[in-house]
């Protein structure tokens, strides 16, 4: 527990690093999830421009 | 070499050949970037200046080099467009913008995080951060541009003369550390020089690096895909394709 204290506490730089990890983190599940939604907007406007034609 | 290129170029080649390729891009990116990071943030020893503070290298360094590479694979996907007419090269063309786009403003903030306990300060116009700052605002107006345009095949012609002339802020950004008295340190890594770093604090950074390049890569090509199928709306493929797909 002592050691994962210390480890999370990076010499007292810990703010500064998990602040920038966590938004390094933030920005890949953003994409992950915008990716997901890019798809399902693609294939729903797709399928409606198929059932005009 | 040119007619492989052709054959990928085919928009529905590249569809089918990218789909297979990102799932095994983006396993390989993460496992790269895993292992790299707990190498990197747990067993790597801290620095004898900097104490634990450099582990922000293992974002930054990634992060700020995936910006150079995808604008320099912009500027070649721009001639594919320009000179040879790839439609495919146009349509990747805004994907990297996007990814790259990214990947620069997280080098920014990452060094700007690591700047204050550093430096004592978020933010100093030196000549590599002004510069890397100058290539976020060119991906910005890239985008921009890309969006503004109706018709999008001038829109990505637009893009890739953009494109082209930023170019120039390519290898400024990248020897800024030389040719000015700057606060950025000089390049930790070198294809000619020997690393300046000691082997247990390089290995995970070039793990991190490998496996950021295979993740913005990754990125490039799913987001291709999407837009390609927009493009391409009017072949039978695409047809077959969409009403095949589960809802």
């Amino acid at each position: 527990m002592n050691a994962l204290y210390h480890w999370l506490y990076m010499g007292g730089y810990g703010v500064y690093i998990w602040s920038a990890y966590g938004l390094l983190f933030s920005v890949m599940l953003i994409n992950g999830f915008g990716l997901k939604w890019q798809r399902r907007r693609v294939f729903r406007a797709l399928r409606r421009w198929f059932k005009h034609q | 070499m040119w007619k492989l290129l052709y054959q990928f170029a085919s928009p529905k080649t590249f569809y089918e050949s990218s789909g297979r390729l990102s799932a095994v891009l983006i396993l390989s990116a993460l496992v790269l970037l895993g292992s790299g990071l707990v190498w990197g943030l747990w067993f790597a020893p801290a620095d004898y200046q900097q104490g634990d503070a450099f582990r922000l290298i293992y974002m930054h360094v990634p992060c700020a080099f995936m910006s150079l590479f995808m604008y320099a694979w912009m500027g070649f996907l721009a001639v594919l467009l320009l000179v040879w007419r790839i439609k495919l090269a146009g349509i990747m063309l805004y994907a990297c913008a996007q990814v790259g786009a990214s990947m620069a403003l997280l080098a920014l903030v990452s060094g700007s995080i690591w700047g204050k306990p550093m430096w004592g300060t978020w933010w100093v116009w030196d000549a590599r951060l002004t510069s890397e700052l100058i290539l976020f605002c060119l991906y910005a107006a890239i985008l921009a541009a890309g969006r503004v345009i109706q018709n999008k095949e001038q829109g990505d012609r637009m893009i890739a003369v953009l494109t082209l002339v930023g170019l120039v802020d390519l290898p400024i950004i990248h020897y800024s550390v030389y040719w000015w008295n700057t606060l950025h340190q000089g390049m930790t890594l070198s294809l000619l020089a020997k690393p300046k770093i000691h082997t247990s604090m390089l290995y995970p950074l070039l793990l991190c690096l490998m496996g950021m390049g295979l993740y913005a890569v990754s990125l490039v090509f799913m987001k291709t895909r999407y837009v390609l199928l927009i493009r391409e709306r009017r072949q039978s493929w695409v047809r077959r394709l969409v009403e095949g797909a589960p809802l």
